[in-house]
């Protein structure tokens, strides 16, 4: 228990000294999963919006693969991104192994089915008939698609958290492929990891609060956002 | 005669192998208010599709203002932007009264001012001008339904395609709404194409009907006529012609016809010859009854038939009586006259018509829908 308390005030200390490695550690968690799940959203929305809204041959097939996606293993991801990003691998002239770019591939593998298959979701929940109605008020096809989007936002705001949740938290990709180096591919969810081998608990539990705390205030800001607009 | 904005001609729709639509002609008039009516699946709504350019005909053409319609997105888009739609749910979007009721003036990017000055009439038109603010997920079935109906009347389109837009509301909103169109529709005089299954709404709305069945347009009339001279069983079933019988022609006298049917003979007013089968409907507002003893009616009413009641159902302010004259004729009467006459179950009656009241089907002439 005395632990806990420990790690927790720590924690505090930590982040109220302004620590630069956990500063850094910090920012560069923020900065690498932001950035993967921004670009699984520039893909992912356009991709589950046509999925969501048109029927071709094999889109079941296609939906289950998305959905197999949204569960894909990040220990998975992170040999296969490895492989390919090794010295010898297909991409590996790009020398990106062990570079923060490379954990913005790795998770950005991850968020992007998750972010496709909610946004797929949140399509579908619009009623079907509205295209035809929108259409039968002289909207033109992207007028059309503008609209659906704007009816679907709330729903596509869980994408967002789904797609963010997903790599913030996740760490066998990032260890992998980011190796944990100190000052420059060390973000908070390996630096728990090596904290607590070393058994230097309290900056574990600093590391794991901060973790907790971001993932919280995204969360609680996107959930507002959300239910600011389900009330009007 | 008044030109036809909209035609359809030889106009398929098929999914796979099933053919829902076969039109051969179908043209609408500038101005008038056309009811499609039919019974469900009948292919009404994918008419009206068709007609609203929001459904390709798998073959056939149309015809809008004159010219023919080509299905290419962007004259597609420029002919749709001279119509507008309400079907049978608002399909309001996520935004406020007004806002969906801009939304079409919003999408020919009119300007915000010229927008304001359009919608406002049309709020109070449809009694919704209280309400422009509020969030359209608020609204109750009737309000959500006028405001997709101010939607499209805002437009001032063309040609006004409604489908069903009271199927979804319960009796008391619909006949307040039911009003409320019919008294728009007369002053905005454009031209709807208006899709109901029900024979109250096309008879009060319509200038024509066209009666649609099994994917093909049965019969196109003004309202009375349909309702008076179906022009198949099928038709007489679904207007509410209730009794309808085979019969072959026996003699023909000038202008009167003597069918013999069932256990009794009726007479007529039409040129069939002897020999010619008919089918006859006999409305049952039409049919006057009496005891079997009472003396024979006045001369005019020809047809009079001895036979058995079957049955007595009182409905609502009238009394259902099935007649077993060798076949089953049906009879409204009024409870009043219920009353007075003390009809039973099991007893002989006279039941009588005049000739005229008489609608015949000729089975083999044919019926094309022109």
């Amino acid at each position: 228990m005395e632990l806990i308390w420990q790690g927790i005030v720590q924690a505090f200390w930590l982040i109220l000294r302004g620590d630069p490695e956990v500063m850094r550690i910090m920012w560069l968690s923020l900065s690498v999963s932001g950035i993967a799940t921004l670009l699984s959203l520039v893909l992912g929305i356009p991709i589950g919006t046509a999925i969501g809204l048109t029927r071709f041959p094999g889109r079941s097939l296609v939906l289950s693969l998305v959905n197999t996606g949204m569960g894909l293993p990040p220990v998975v991801v992170g040999l296969f991104v490895s492989i390919f990003l090794w010295r010898s691998g297909p991409l590996g002239f790009l020398r990106l192994l062990y570079t923060p770019s490379a954990i913005v591939i790795a998770q950005f593998i991850l968020a992007f089915p998750v972010v496709t298959g909610l946004t797929v979701a949140a399509m579908q929940q619009i009623d079907p008939r509205l295209r035809m109605q929108l259409q039968g008020l002289g909207a033109s096809r992207l007028q059309v698609l503008r609209q659906l989007l704007w009816e679907a936002r709330l729903a596509m705001l869980a994408a967002v958290m789904g797609g963010f949740g997903a790599v913030i938290s996740e760490i066998g990709a990032s260890m992998m492929v980011g190796g944990n180096i100190l000052g420059y591919t060390r973000v908070l969810t390996t630096a728990t990891v090596l904290e607590t081998a070393k058994g230097n608990f309290d900056v574990a539990i600093a590391l794991s609060v901060i973790l907790l705390a971001i993932t919280f205030l995204i969360n609680w800001g996107l959930t507002e956002l959300q239910q600011l607009g389900a009330r009007r | 005669m008044t030109p036809d904005v909209l035609v359809a001609h030889d106009v398929t729709v098929a999914y796979g192998a099933r053919t829902v639509l076969q039109v051969s002609h179908l043209g609408v008039r500038a101005g008038e208010v056309l009811t499609i009516v039919g019974p469900n699946g009948a292919g009404k709504s994918t008419l009206l599709r068709v007609l609203a350019l929001l459904e390709a005909p798998t073959r056939g053409t149309l015809t809008f203002g004159g010219a023919v319609v080509e299905y290419r997105p962007a004259r597609l888009l420029a002919l749709r932007r001279r119509m507008s739609s309400v079907f049978q749910a608002p399909l309001l979007c996520d935004t406020t009264v007004f806002g969906n009721v801009a939304l079409g003036l919003r999408f020919r990017h009119l300007p915000a001012r010229e927008i304001e000055r359009r919608v406002q009439p049309w709020l109070e038109r449809f009694g919704i001008a209280h309400m422009a603010g509020r969030a359209a997920n608020t609204l109750s079935g009737g309000e959500a339904q006028r405001t997709s109906l101010a939607r499209a009347f805002v437009l001032e389109p063309e040609v006004l395609f409604l489908d069903e837009p009271f199927g979804a509301l319960d009796a008391p909103t619909r006949e307040g709404l039911l009003l409320d169109l019919a008294s728009v529709l007369r002053e905005a005089a454009v031209t709807t194409i208006f899709v109901t299954h029900d024979r109250g709404e096309a008879l009060l709305l319509g200038d024509r009907v066209a009666v649609v069945m099994g994917g093909r347009v049965i019969q196109v009339d003004e309202p009375d006529r349909v309702f008076s001279s179906p022009a198949t069983e099928e038709v007489a079933r679904f207007v509410g012609a209730d009794t309808i019988v085979a019969g072959e022609v026996r003699e023909r006298h000038g202008e009167l016809c003597v069918v013999a049917v069932g256990n009794g003979q009726i007479e007529v007013q039409n040129d069939a010859v002897p020999g010619e089968r008919l089918l006859l409907c006999v409305r049952p507002e039409t049919v006057a009854l009496a005891p079997a003893g009472a003396p024979s009616v006045q001369s005019s009413v020809r047809n009079s038939l001895l036979g058995k009641i079957k049955r007595i159902v009182p409905l609502d302010v009238i009394v259902r009586v099935d007649i077993d004259a060798g076949f089953e004729l049906r009879a409204y009467i009024s409870k009043q006259s219920w009353h007075e006459s003390r009809l039973s179950e099991g007893e002989e009656v006279r039941a009588s018509f005049k000739t005229t009241a008489v609608h015949v089907i000729r089975r083999q002439a044919p019926h094309e829908p022109r």
